[in-house]
Parts: C-alpha cells; structure tokens; sequence
C-alpha cells in the first residue's frame, strides 16, 4: 500500500527529497495505521494536554486512559516514584467514568482523524461489558483495549489477567457486545504469558497489547515505609524493555493474532527491536514522561533507522529475530 | 508549549545541600511566579522523571535562578552542572500566584526549599505597589537562604526550629498580630504540616494561595501521578494535579489529610 497522507512522513524527510521513502503503514485487527507508533494507555491521558506539543494526527494511533464505569477517584498520593531506568505507578485508575469519556473526552479526538482506541477497566464482567456496551454506541471509537492487567485497585482487573479461564470470560462476554476490534492487554505478572494469550485467542480477542506494568515497590528507607502511598506500583520504562519484549517473542509466535508492543520503548530502535520480536505496533509509554514529544521522535527516529539499513517498509520488519527465520 | 533551549549560566550552594541555578533560555518564554521548570536529568534513560524546580527569580524572560534542595542522584547530577552546559527543560509550567492589583499588604510565608517561590512573587507584589511581609522558616542557621533576596521587597522575618538564627520556633510561631493584622491576603509555600497550619490559622481571616509539592511525574498533566485532594465545587473532593491545576491553589480549595 502506498502511503498517500503526506503527514505521515517524518519532519526530516521532507529536508531530505532524494531520500528513498518509508512505507511506515501498519495494520492490526484489521485497523490500517499510518504508522506503528501509539502512546500507551495511562501515558497521554485523553490526548488534549499532548495536544499543546504536537499536532496529534501524527501519530499511528490513540489510546486513551483506562475508563471504568463510574469515575473513579484514584489512589491517595505519593502515587509515583523513580526506580534505576525506570518508575513505579499506584495512579488507581483515575478517570471521569465511561458516560463523561464518551461525551466530552472521544469528540475532542475527531479533528486528528486517527484511530482510537478505548482502554477499558473494571472490576466484574459486567462492569466491563456494560462499559463496552456503551462504548459501541460511539462513533469516535475504533477499537477496545481490555485492561485485565492493573495491578493498582482492588479487584483492579489483574485477577482476570493472571487466570486463563477468567481472562477468556471476560473476553468473550466483552465480544459479545462489542461492535470494535477487542485487544487484551496482558499482564507480565504470570508464570505462563502464552498460557493467558491463548486463552484470550480462543475466547474470541482480535489482537494483543503487550505488556502492562510489573508489580514492584519502593521503600522510603527514613520512614521505614513503602514510597507509594499504595504500598505496590506497576513497574514501567526502559528498566522493564528486556521482559516485555521476551514475552511479545514469544507470544507473537505462539499464537495468530497482532501484537502491539510495549515496555520501555524510548527510541526508534527500541521501536524497531520490538516489530523484530513480533509486533505489530508499538506503544509508547512511560517516554512521554522524558519528553512529550517521545512519540512523535520514535516515528522519525524509527523512518530514519528503516532508510539507513534499506529497509522500505516497517511491516518487513515484524517477527524478522523469529528463530523459524 | 514546548521544550526550552537553556544554558548553565551559574550554579551556587546558597544554603546546606541547597543549590542557586541560574539558566538562559534560548528565546523568551513567559512565566509567572510560582510556576516551575521540569528539568531532565542524568544521562540516557537512566532518570526517567524530570525534576520539578520552582522558578525563584526572573531577571527577564530569558534567565532565570531555580533554587532546589541536592536529596539524590538526580538532583547531585543537576549540582554538578557548570556554566555554558545545556539542559533539557520544560516550562515554566503550572498556574502560578495570582496577583490582585488592590492589595494594600500580602502576607508571604515560606518553610525551608518551599521560600524560593516567594522571591519572585514578593518583586512582582512590590511592583504592583502591594507591601509585603515575610516569614520564612527552617530547621537551623545553616538552612537559612534567600533572606536578603526578600528583604529587598519588604520586612522579613527569620525563624528557626533550634533558635539558631532568627527567632526559635516554626512560622506559626511568628504570625502574631501585627504581622497579620492589615494582610488582604497570604501566600504560602513549604511542607504539608505548614500548609495545613496555615489553612487553620490564616484561613478563615484572610484570602490565601498555597503552593503544593507532590511527587510528580509528567509535569504536563497527563500521568495523574501528582495528585493532590481538592475540595469541588458540590461539596465533594477529587484528586486534582498539581502539574497543571496548580502548583498554587487558593488555600481553601485543599484538602490535607
């Protein structure tokens, strides 16, 4: 497919007319995407603060911060702390709740014409289902991504990421409601990762993003007490790249569906060795918080590595660290 | 909004562990006082979170002193900068002290690395002919900063913990009547048991902004990580961000618990 929005192209290019052209285009359940390059769930928010730093139809994708049915109040602070290359996170799913998300935060997003996609949390099937339920009746929603993976609430959703056959429950329930492709992100927290994806395969998923945040913690050594105010965070940033991208290798080959990638993504190359290990898109993440432009500096950054090493279009570079290859 | 070119133009210890930065942007950003700068740190990936450092003094629109307490590597990384290096910020950010043009006196109050903000806010008081009074705490002589910077603008009083500079006691401790009687309003900036004292003591006599420090992660109001619980306008609170719903809010819209 030849690549006809000239916005997908990165600032550099333009400097560069005799440069050969990256065919950047990606698709994943069936989602064509200008580029592979999405913020992470949790990261961006509902995308109208990023939008004072960039023009957000840049981007490959959106997805936005994980919506429960009612709002939800969020943890009490200290909610994040730096770890080596990395940070914890107990946020505790804050957000305006499903109603307000659908009214006021999605129409925000139609300007970028870019594919959204809607975290969605919860604590029950049903709570799940019914968010999903309301969120096929909007046209600003182009895919779900299940959040079954939240280790900071209470019955936060990581029970059903961490059981097989409650991960395949929630998943079909949700399928059977939802009009949207349904990705499950799963969480790193297991012993047996292939073991949950297939589950969620089987239970009908139209695609993986992979992976949530590791559970950890920090202790404040003067006070003898955990920094986060919630005790355990997710573990997220550079420090986290080696297990997410371990976990996409071999999930992606164990089972057919797309793989967006995720887990300390900070550069173009980062970007790249995740679509080696099998993914199909990448998300950015905890970057953001190094730089709000991160996303947008991995997608040239990722159109500068493909013209360097000849390579013409990103998708040739999905699974290419498979063994079978 | 965007990220801001800026050079070291100098760097001084003004206090134990306390550090003067003085920064050039690039071009000319505007500010207000109380807004902060969110400075990256270390080298590569391995600080992931920018550091938060509140603007102190404004000489113009392009150099500004960012006054910061040195608590771990990060910060030690940003001690160790010499003139002419770069540094990666952004900002200023936040919503900075509103100032109100009929103030005949403002009442400023700080408590250890929370007095820098109130340099820059006390000149800009002065230059709206509003009079102003300050009373800054810390724990002893050696913690003592910036007492000239606002002496410069109006009266200043000095307390310390231990009594060894200044009057013995903490800044509750000094706001006797004839500081606070006559104050159109209070401004405030330093540790939560301050903030909370001052909220019980001042708020209810007077209009007053405090300025809050959380952990911060983003600093551009997408992460939630900075949350501070607000009082809402039906009577119920919510957990606003200290990033870009304040640093400063108007002292009776916080809640400390």
């Amino acid at each position: 497919m030849k690549d006809a929005d000239p916005r997908s192209k990165g600032k550099g290019q333009e400097l560069h007319h005799d440069a050969p052209v990256v065919d950047l285009s990606a698709e994943v359940a069936g989602i064509r995407l200008k580029n592979p390059v999405m913020p992470a769930s949790g990261c961006f928010s509902y995308g109208r603060e990023m939008a004072r730093w960039y023009d957000l139809s840049r981007l490959g994708a959106i997805v936005v911060k994980g919506t429960t049915l009612e709002a939800m109040p969020g943890n009490p602070p200290p909610r994040v702390a730096e770890t080596p290359a990395g940070m914890l996170n107990a946020i505790g799913l804050q957000n305006p709740g499903v109603d307000r998300v659908i009214a006021e935060e999605l129409p925000a997003l139609r300007p970028y014409g870019v594919p959204v996609i809607v975290n969605v949390a919860g604590s029950t099937v049903e709570e799940y289902v019914e968010v999903a339920r309301r969120l096929a009746a909007s046209p600003d929603v182009a895919a779900l991504e299940l959040n079954i993976s939240c280790p900071n609430v209470r019955c936060g959703g990581m029970h059903f990421g961490t059981d097989p056959a409650m991960a395949a429950e929630v998943t079909s329930a949700v399928k059977a409601v939802s009009r949207h492709p349904v990705f499950v992100k799963l969480s790193p927290n297991v012993t047996d990762v292939v073991a949950l994806a297939r589950a969620v395969e089987r239970a009908g998923a139209d695609g993986l993003s992979m992976i949530n945040t590791l559970v950890g913690m920090r202790i404040d050594p003067e006070r003898r007490r955990p920094v986060l105010a919630n005790g355990f965070g997710g573990l997220s940033g550079p420090a986290v790249k080696p297990v997410a991208l371990r976990m996409v290798y071999e999930v992606s080959q164990a089972v057919r569906l797309p793989v967006i990638g995720m887990g300390g993504i900070a550069g173009g190359e980062d970007a790249v060795e995740f679509l080696m290990a099998g993914a199909s898109a990448v998300a950015v993440g905890t970057a953001n918080f190094m730089n709000p432009t991160a996303c947008v500096d991995i997608i040239e950054e990722l159109t500068d590595w493909c013209r360097r090493h000849g390579v013409r279009a990103v998708r040739e570079l999905i699974g290419a660290a498979w063994r079978a290859k | 909004m965007r990220r801001v070119r800026v050079r070291v133009v100098d760097q001084h210890s003004v206090a134990r562990n306390v550090c003067r930065l003085w920064i050039e942007a690039e071009s000319p950003v505007s500010w207000t006082p109380g807004q902060f700068f969110h400075i990256r740190v270390g080298e590569g990936t391995e600080h992931v979170l920018r550091r938060p450092i509140s603007l102190c003094e404004a000489a113009d629109d392009r150099r500004f002193a960012l006054v910061y307490r040195v608590i771990g590597a990060g910060t030690r990384w940003l001690a160790d900068r010499r003139p002419g290096e770069p540094l990666d910020v952004l900002g200023p950010l936040g919503k900075g002290f509103p100032l109100h043009s009929g103030d005949r006196r403002a009442l400023l109050v700080g408590g250890g690395v929370g007095v820098p903000p109130l340099v820059q806010l006390a000149r800009e008081l002065r230059r709206q002919g509003t009079a102003v009074i300050s009373v800054v705490g810390f724990r002893e002589a050696a913690d003592v900063m910036l007492v000239e910077e606002l002496a410069a603008r109006g009266q200043v009083r000095v307390v310390t913990e231990d009594g060894s500079a200044g009057t013995r006691g903490r800044v509750t401790d000094a706001l006797t009547n004839d500081v606070v009687d006559g104050a159109d309003r209070f401004y405030a900036c330093g540790p939560t048991p301050m903030l909370r004292a001052l909220q019980e003591r001042l708020g209810r006599r007077m209009p007053g902004y405090v300025s809050l420090e959380e952990r911060m992660g983003c600093g551009i109001g997408v992460c939630m990580g900075c949350a501070h619980l607000c009082r809402t306008p039906d009577g119920g609170t919510a957990y606003r961000r200290v990033c870009t719903d304040g640093p400063v809010f108007p002292v009776e819209e916080v809640v400390f618990s």
